[in-house]
């Protein structure tokens, strides 16, 4: 196909398909190849404690996709994302469980099981959600699924035979494949590095997926409900029912980021999806760029890595503490840059990260001049 | 019986504090189409002030003193992270208070430190015999306040220009700028209101207890309130407001007989009123149904 162009014609395009294309351009297949070594190198790079957090960033990356195609590409408000990772966290840790525990374990330790009942589960919840949405527009919906991220928290912290209770928690679920564990350090490679390994391929599967699905027939059903409800619903978008598939797939992709989430840290409790959370989702897609697969995993990555960057610039700001009882120290920093930059983001540049490299990448294009 | 009437009064004295909160956000709504989720940063910072004021000037000093400088922080914020924002989605100035909201937290919340702090109030958690039942003195006085705030209220919008000018401006924005109203001070004026409402509820909601981080969840209360009264309706916002205290304080007080649902339910409660009554009437109970034209 990219063979049948003239050279240096980049953005000649002869055929739908062509226009459609995931890579369209030399450039970007020279750049995602590239950042693919260089992703899968990191491992001999960095030391284990900054895989084990990249790790996380690849995880957390999966779950801001899943909010990002209900909020960046369908338009539809959740803050209630932390109700959705909390379920795909408590099913996959609930079948993977020891049976003998001191919480409920059904002892199936497989990923290729509990991963996906996980996200199944979620989706389920979602697609029950979904009523609402489709009856509801704007800030009502933001309103209820906030609402959502209390019951569940309520439920969460009642129900101590499968959570563990509140303060106390649960072990997370175990990562086998086919009765082989997946992260252990043995003479091949250490823990955090098979972890880093695994999260960063299970990521490029989802957001291959979900870049597959925003140029589908679905996708373009979501942006045209995002850019004007009506006007997709006159041309024939059948708008409850892709209400309802956003929610789904964006409550499947929480449910099982939700699920690796805590695999890493191996414990968790009820009082981590609480509203916070789903704060921090809203930030990563909205820091990162609404709308774009790759902004969602760039946002992941900055919100996630944000907490050790401010530990890193502390050096340099001696005023800041790092005890949490002195006033300011580095926990109160953090909080507030979430908050500032979320609102610096969305008042000078809406497009986020995506939209920083869109501008770099134009003025690139186009030098020396100006336009 | 005397329980079901004590728990009623109860319900009063609460669902007062969240009928004011609930005023503060739909006057927001109704100025600016924007629900302004920095409703309980603002109401924290107000609780705050008062607990540092009340031991310098006494608490009946310290209330409106704290009420507008909450006010004025409100003037702030809608000045520098809300106002360039106008014509953008609604959804995005929403999110931008979620924003103004963490951050200004996280400032009271170093105010608030480690110390246990109170607002001072003369209440306490005094009496006031009622006949047969006993009524919590800072409950009734949050409702003798929440009554005046609401007569000041709705008297400022039916009888002063300032008021007329709102009104106006919630109708249609352009039509009431062509006629001259300065539909900036009316942004203005509506944060500044509701910075001040949040501040007099969250020292009501702190009456009588101490003032701590967890503070702001009261808040939250007030958007279940909000949605069941109709984004858009000042009535709607007092009596959803009090319907939800009501509720809240019966299920507080009976649920103890259902033991599956587990302590604490009165919390969600709202939130599950608000999903009930969202499934039957999407725009609240007294809220202006959207019409769409195509």
């Amino acid at each position: 196909m990219s063979n049948s162009r003239p050279r240096g014609r980049p953005l000649l395009r002869t055929s739908y398909a062509e226009d459609l294309a995931l890579l369209d351009t030399p450039a970007k297949r020279w750049w995602t190849a590239a950042l693919l070594v260089l992703a899968l190198s990191l491992p001999f790079l960095l030391t284990d404690d900054l895989l084990q957090l990249l790790a996380v960033c690849c995880v957390a990356a999966i779950g801001a996709i899943g909010l990002g195609l209900v909020t960046g590409y369908a338009g539809q408000v959740s803050l209630g994302h932390a109700f959705f990772l909390g379920i795909g966290a408590y099913t996959a840790a609930g079948l993977s469980g020891d049976p003998d525990g001191r919480v409920i374990g059904l002892g199936v330790t497989d990923i290729a099981l509990w991963l996906p009942a996980a996200g199944l589960v979620a989706a389920l919840a979602g697609v029950l959600v979904a009523p609402l949405a489709t009856r509801l527009r704007g800030l009502y919906l933001a309103i209820v699924t906030l609402g959502l991220v209390f019951i569940g928290q309520h439920v969460f912290n009642e129900w101590s035979a499968l959570t563990g209770g509140a303060g106390v928690g649960r072990p997370a679920a175990t990562l086998e494949f086919l009765g082989r564990p997946l992260a252990v350090t043995d003479a091949v490679a250490t823990r955090d590095q098979k972890l880093y390994w695994l999260m960063l391929v299970l990521l490029l599967v989802f957001a291959v997926a979900a870049r597959n699905l925003a140029r589908s027939r679905i996708g373009r059903a979501f942006t045209a409900i995002r850019d004007r409800d009506i006007a997709a619903g006159v041309i024939g978008v059948n708008l409850p029912r892709y209400k309802t598939v956003a929610f789904a797939v964006s409550s499947f992709y929480a449910g099982c980021a939700g699920a690796l989430l805590y695999t890493v840290t191996g414990f968790f409790d009820p009082g981590s999806f609480s509203l916070l959370l789903s704060v921090q989702y809203i930030a990563m897609v909205l820091i990162g760029g609404a709308g774009t697969i790759s902004g969602a995993i760039a946002g992941a990555f900055f919100i996630t890595l944000l907490p050790r960057l401010t530990r890193e610039l502390q050096a340099w700001v001696p005023f800041v503490s790092t005890q949490p009882n002195e006033v300011p120290n580095v926990f109160q920093v953090e909080t507030i840059l979430y908050g500032v930059l979320i609102i610096v983001f969305l008042i000078f540049e809406p497009r986020g990260l995506f939209g920083l490299w869109i501008r770099a990448r134009n003025y690139w294009k186009a030098w020396p001049f100006s336009y | 019986m005397t329980e079901l009437i004590e728990s009623l009064l109860r319900g009063l004295g609460t669902g007062s504090v969240y009928a004011l909160l609930a005023l503060g956000f739909v006057i927001i709504y109704k100025a600016t189409r924007v629900i302004s989720f920095a409703q309980p940063a603002f109401m924290l910072a107000g609780v705050v002030a008062v607990t540092y004021l009340s031991p310098a000037v006494g608490f009946w000093a310290a209330v409106p003193l704290a009420a507008a400088g909450t006010g004025l922080l409100a003037l702030g914020v809608e000045r520098t992270a809300v106002r360039p924002m106008v014509g953008r989605p609604a959804f995005v100035v929403a999110i931008i208070t979620l924003g103004v909201d963490v951050a200004v937290r996280v400032v009271v919340n170093a105010f608030i430190g480690l110390d246990v702090r109170h607002v001072g109030d003369p209440w306490q958690l005094r009496t006031l015999p009622l006949g047969p039942v006993q009524m919590q003195q800072r409950h009734a006085a949050a409702v003798v306040a929440a009554a005046l705030l609401v007569a000041a209220l709705f008297a400022f919008f039916r009888f002063t220009r300032t008021g007329l000018a709102m009104r106006a401006a919630a109708l249609d924005q352009e039509a009431a700028l062509a006629h001259g109203v300065s539909v900036g001070a009316v942004f203005a004026i509506s944060w500044a209101l509701a910075g001040g409402l949040a501040a007099v509820a969250g020292t009501f909601a702190a009456a009588g207890g101490s003032v701590d981080g967890g503070l702001w969840l009261v808040a939250l209360t007030a958007l279940p309130v909000i949605i069941l009264g109709g984004l858009d309706s000042l009535p709607g916002a007092v009596i959803g407001g009090l319907a939800v205290g009501v509720l809240q304080e019966l299920v507080a007080t009976y649920a103890n007989d259902v033991a599956w649902l587990g302590g604490n339910i009165s919390v969600i409660t709202p939130y599950v009123l608000m999903l009930v009554v969202l499934l039957v009437r999407p725009y609240g109970l007294f809220g202006t149904r959207e019409v769409e034209r195509v």
